[in-house]
C-alpha cells in the first residue's frame, strides 16, 4: 500500500489544493499516468503517479482546502512486483542512495527521440520514503525537536540515518529545501492566487540570494549568421511551423551544456550533483504577473521543429495553468529570455537548487567590427549566472564561448 | 622536561606526599622489599624505611581494616591492593565500614584513606587478575572513585586523593603503568572533572582509564575516514562529571561509551542512562557502548583480545551511528 502524497512541484511550493481526480477507486493506474490535477501557487498541474497499481481510496475530495506538501491524498495498491518509485521531487532531489563519503553523481539518461513521449526521469531509490500516517516514524530526539521548532512535519522528511531514521541533518536539509515555513502558509489559505505566487517567488529568490554566491558573466554574440539561416529556413516552412529565434537560443544553450556539464544539475547536500540529462527550464512570464519555469526534457536532443512545438505547447499550457508535475520539478538549468520587449541584458537569479541560469536580452542591431570594418549586425547579450560554490568564472566563460560558437553554425543546431 | 612513566608518576605522588606529611604511609602485599607487584613502590622502602612502607600478610580484609583503623586514628594511609579482583576480599571493609563511618558517627569520624588497586585485562593474567569492577565501587556513596588514564592524572589525581577527608579508591589500569608522558603536575588536581582529550564534531566517544588509549586510536582511525570524533575522558567515576559529557553531546548529538567492564551492569550503562536523563533531546542516534565480552577473562592472548574492547569495535560502533 502506498500513499499518493501532495507533491512538491518546485523548490518554492509548500502547499497545494486538489482540483480534480481522473481516477475512481478500483481503477488501474499505469506508471507515469496523470491521475489528478493540483493547484499550486503558480499553476494547475497535472500530477502523474510513479506507482503502477490500483487506486484504493481517495482521501481528499476535489476543491477542498490548501494542504501542506506531503499530505496523503489517496491510497494506491501497487502492482505485484512493481517497485514503488519516488516521484521526482524537490523534497528529495535525485540523490543516489549510496551513503557518504563518495559524492553521488546522478546520471539519468533520457532517451527522448522526436515525437516520443518523454519518459519520467529515472530517480534512484531514495534511502527511505516518507512514511504513511499511523506508521511509526523513526526520528531522533533532536531531529524531532528541531522539526517542531521549524514547523516541519517529520512524516514528510526523508530519513537517511541508520535504518532510515530521520536525523538532524535530514531536518536541516528539509528546512533548507522548504524555505517558507508550513504554518504561515497553511494559516493563510484565503490569500489570493497572485499573492501566493508572489510569496512563492519571494521565498525561492530570497533563498537563492541567501544561499547561492552568484557570479555573473556576459558576452555579446553576433546573430547575423543565425538569423540569416533562420530566415532562409522559415521561407520554406508553412507559417504555422515557422521557427522563432528564441528556439535557436534555447537549443544552443542546451547544447553548450554538453561542453560544460558542470553548470547542469543541482546543489544538494553541500555539493554539486551534475545531471547527464539536460532539462531546460524555460522561464515563462504569466498574465497578471509572476512566472514559471517548466522543463523541456532533453532539450539538447530535440530537433528545432520539435523544440519549437514544445516551447509553444509549454507556453500555452503554462498560461492556461495545466503543466505536468514532472515538468515542474526537474529542470536542470533555467533559461530566461526577455524577448522583444525586453532590455539588452538580464542578470538572472538562480532557481535553487539549480547551478546556473542563462539569460538572453533582446536582439538589437549594433555597429559591429568584423575584419577591420564596421557594419551593422544583429547582436544579443548572453549572460550566465553561476553558483560559485559549484563552478568558477573560468568554466562559465567557457560556456558562453561555446554558446557563441554554436550560434555561428546554426545549420548544425 | 624528561619523560616519566605512569608508574613513576604514582611513585612521585606518594613520595611527595610522604615527604610533606609524616602521617602518610603505604602498606600492601609486596610493596616493600619487592617494590610492589607492578614496581610502583620500587625504592620507597630505602627512602622511608619499613615503618612507612609496610609489607602486609596476604589478607586484604585484614590490612584494609588496618588502614581504616589507622585513618580513624589520625594517619593518612595509602593501601595498595594488588588487583581489583583481590579487593573483593576486602569489600566488606570498604563498603560496610570505610564508606559508612562518617554517616554512622554523625560526622564525628572520617576515614581519610586512599586505596590504590590495579585493574583491567590485556596482560595475559587470566580470570582472577584481569577484571574491571570500577562500576561496583562507583555504585557506593561515601567513597570517591578515580580512574586516571594519563601520566599527569596518575600524579595529580593521587595527590588530590591524599587530601580528601573520606575514602578514595584509585583504579590504575595495569596496561597504563609503562606508558610515558611528561608535564606532570606539582599540585593536586580537582576531583570530579572530566576532560575532552580530543575535540570533534560528529560523535562523542566517552571513556575512562585503560580504554582511553584505544579510544584515542579509534578517533584517529575515524578521522582517516572523515569522521570527526570527540573523546571525553571521565577521569572520576564518583563524582561523575556529566556536564562535560552533556556538553560534548550537545555538540555532536551522538555518543559511544567505551569501558572494559562486562556489558551487563557496566559503568557504561550508567553513563548511558544519565545521557538519556540529561540529554535526550540532544540525541540524533541511540547511545551505544563497547564493553568486554561476558566471559571470565581468557588467558590465551588471542582469546583475551577477543574478549576486550578493541579499536575496530569502537570505530564500527561510531560509524553505525552516522
Amino acid at each position: 500500500m502506498t500513499d499518493f502524497l501532495m507533491p512538491k512541484l518546485g523548490a518554492d511550493m509548500t502547499q497545494g489544493r486538489l482540483i480534480e481526480w481522473f481516477k475512481k477507486p478500483g481503477e488501474r493506474i499505469v506508471r507515469g499516468e496523470v491521475i489528478a490535477v493540483v493547484e499550486t501557487d503558480k499553476a494547475n498541474v497535472d500530477v502523474e503517479s510513479w506507482v503502477a497499481g490500483t487506486l484504493q481510496k481517495i482521501l481528499v475530495a476535489p476543491g477542498g482546502d490548501w494542504l501542506p506538501v506531503g499530505t496523503p491524498l489517496a491510497v494506491i495498491e501497487p502492482e505485484a512486483g512493481a517497485a514503488a518509485e519516488a516521484p521526482p521531487s524537490f523534497a528529495a532531489p535525485p540523490v543516489a542512495a549510496a551513503p557518504k563519503p563518495a559524492p553521488p553523481v546522478v546520471t539519468p539518461a533520457v532517451p527522448a527521440g522526436p515525437g516520443a513521449p518523454v519518459p519520467a526521469p529515472p530517480i534512484p531509490e531514495p534511502v527511505s520514503a516518507p512514511v504513511a500516517p499511523g506508521e511509526r516514524v523513526p526520528v531522533s530526539p533532536i531531529a524531532r525537536k528541531r522539526a517542531a521548532a521549524l514547523g516541519l512535519d517529520a512524516a514528510t522528511i526523508r530519513g537517511t540515518g541508520p535504518g532510515g531514521r530521520i536525523t538532524l541533518d535530514d531536518v536541516e536539509r528539509a528546512s533548507r529545501e522548504r524555505p517558507a515555513p508550513v504554518a504561515p502558509a497553511v494559516a493563510a489559505p484565503a490569500a489570493d492566487k497572485r499573492q501566493r505566487m508572489r510569496d512563492a517567488i519571494a521565498a525561492a529568490m530570497a533563498r537563492s540570494k541567501r544561499e547561492i554566491p552568484h557570479y555573473y558573466l556576459g558576452t555579446t554574440i553576433d546573430l547575423s549568421k543565425a538569423l540569416a539561416w533562420l530566415a532562409e529556413a522559415n521561407a520554406k516552412l508553412p507559417v504555422a511551423e515557422r521557427l522563432l529565434a528564441g528556439v535557436l537560443l534555447i537549443k544552443a544553450a542546451a547544447l553548450a551544456l554538453r561542453e560544460v556539464p558542470e553548470l547542469n544539475g543541482f546543489w544538494i547536500d553541500g555539493r554539486a550533483q551534475r545531471s547527464e540529462a539536460i532539462h531546460a527550464g524555460v522561464a515563462i512570464s504569466l498574465r497578471g504577473g509572476g512566472l514559471v519555469a517548466p522543463a523541456i526534457h532533453g532539450a539538447d536532443k530535440l530537433a528545432l521543429p520539435e523544440l519549437m512545438q514544445r516551447v509553444t505547447d509549454l507556453v500555452a499550457r503554462a498560461r492556461a495553468g495545466s503543466l505536468k508535475s514532472s515538468e515542474m520539478t526537474d529542470p536542470t538549468i533555467t533559461i530566461t529570455s526577455l524577448g522583444e520587449r525586453g532590455v539588452e541584458a538580464v542578470y538572472g537569479v538562480i532557481y535553487p537548487p539549480q547551478l546556473a541560469l542563462v539569460g538572453f536580452g533582446k536582439v538589437v542591431e549594433r555597429p559591429w567590427a568584423v575584419d577591420g570594418a564596421v557594419g551593422v549586425r544583429p547582436v544579443v547579450t548572453a549572460t550566465l549566472s553561476g553558483d560559485h560554490r559549484a563552478t568558477d568564472g573560468h568554466r562559465g566563460a567557457l560556456y558562453l564561448d561555446a554558446l557563441d560558437r554554436l550560434l555561428q553554425a546554426p545549420d548544425k543546431l | 622536561m624528561s619523560k616519566i612513566t605512569y608508574r613513576e608518576a604514582i611513585r612521585a605522588a606518594m613520595r611527595e606526599a610522604m615527604r610533606a606529611d609524616p602521617r602518610v604511609f603505604l602498606m600492601g602485599e609486596d610493596v616493600g622489599r619487592y617494590g610492589g607487584a607492578f614496581a610502583v613502590s620500587l625504592g620507597l622502602l630505602d627512602e622511608f624505611g619499613p615503618e612507612r612502607i609496610r609489607d602486609t600478610p596476604l589478607s586484604e580484609s585484614g590490612f584494609l581494616g588496618a588502614g581504616i583503623g589507622a585513618a580513624l586514628g589520625g594517619m593518612r594511609p595509602i593501601v595498595e591492593i594488588m588487583t581489583v579482583n583481590f579487593s573483593l576480599l576486602a569489600l566488606d571493609q570498604l563498603v560496610n565500614h570505610a564508606a559508612t563511618l562518617r554517616h554512622m558517627s554523625g560526622g564525628q569520624f572520617s576515614v581519610p584513606m586512599v586505596v590504590r588497586m590495579a585493574s583491567g585485562g590485556g596482560r595475559g593474567m587470566a580470570a582472577q587478575h584481569s577484571h574491571s569492577f570500577e562500576g561496583w565501587y562507583a555504585h557506593v556513596p561515601g567513597i570517591k572513585v578515580l580512574t586516571p588514564a594519563t601520566v599527569a592524572d596518575a600524579k595529580g589525581l593521587l595527590l588530590a586523593a591524599l587530601e580528601e577527608p573520606d575514602p578514595v579508591v584509585v583504579l590504575e589500569h595495569a596496561t597504563l603503568y609503562p606508558v610515558e608522558g611528561d608535564d606532570t603536575p606539582d599540585a593536586p588536581m580537582e576531583i570530579g572533572l572530566a576532560a575532552v582529550r580530543r575535540p570533534g564534531a560528529r560523535v562523542s566517544l566517552v571513556t575512562y582509564g585503560g580504554s582511553l588509549p584505544k579510544t584515542l586510536k579509534a578517533a584517529d582511525e575515524l578521522a582517516k575516514e572523515g569522521v570527526d570524533a570527540e573523546v571525553v575522558d571521565l577521569r572520576t567515576l564518583r563524582p561523575l562529571d556529566m556536564d562535560t559529557v552533556v556538553g560534548s553531546i550537545a555538540k555532536t548529538h551522538r555518543a559511544v561509551v567505551v569501558d572494559e567492564m562486562w556489558k551487563t551492569g557496566s559503568f557504561a550503562g550508567e553513563v548511558m542512562a544519565r545521557i538519556m536523563e540529561l540529554a535526550f533531546d540532544e540525541l540524533d542516534a541511540p547511545v551505544v557502548r563497547v564493553c568486554s565480552r561476558e566471559v571470565p577473562m581468557p588467558y590465551a592472548k588471542h582469546l583475551e583480545e577477543a574478549a576486550l574492547p578493541q579499536v575496530g569495535q569502537i570505530v564500527a560502533a561510531a560509524k553505525g551511528l552516522l
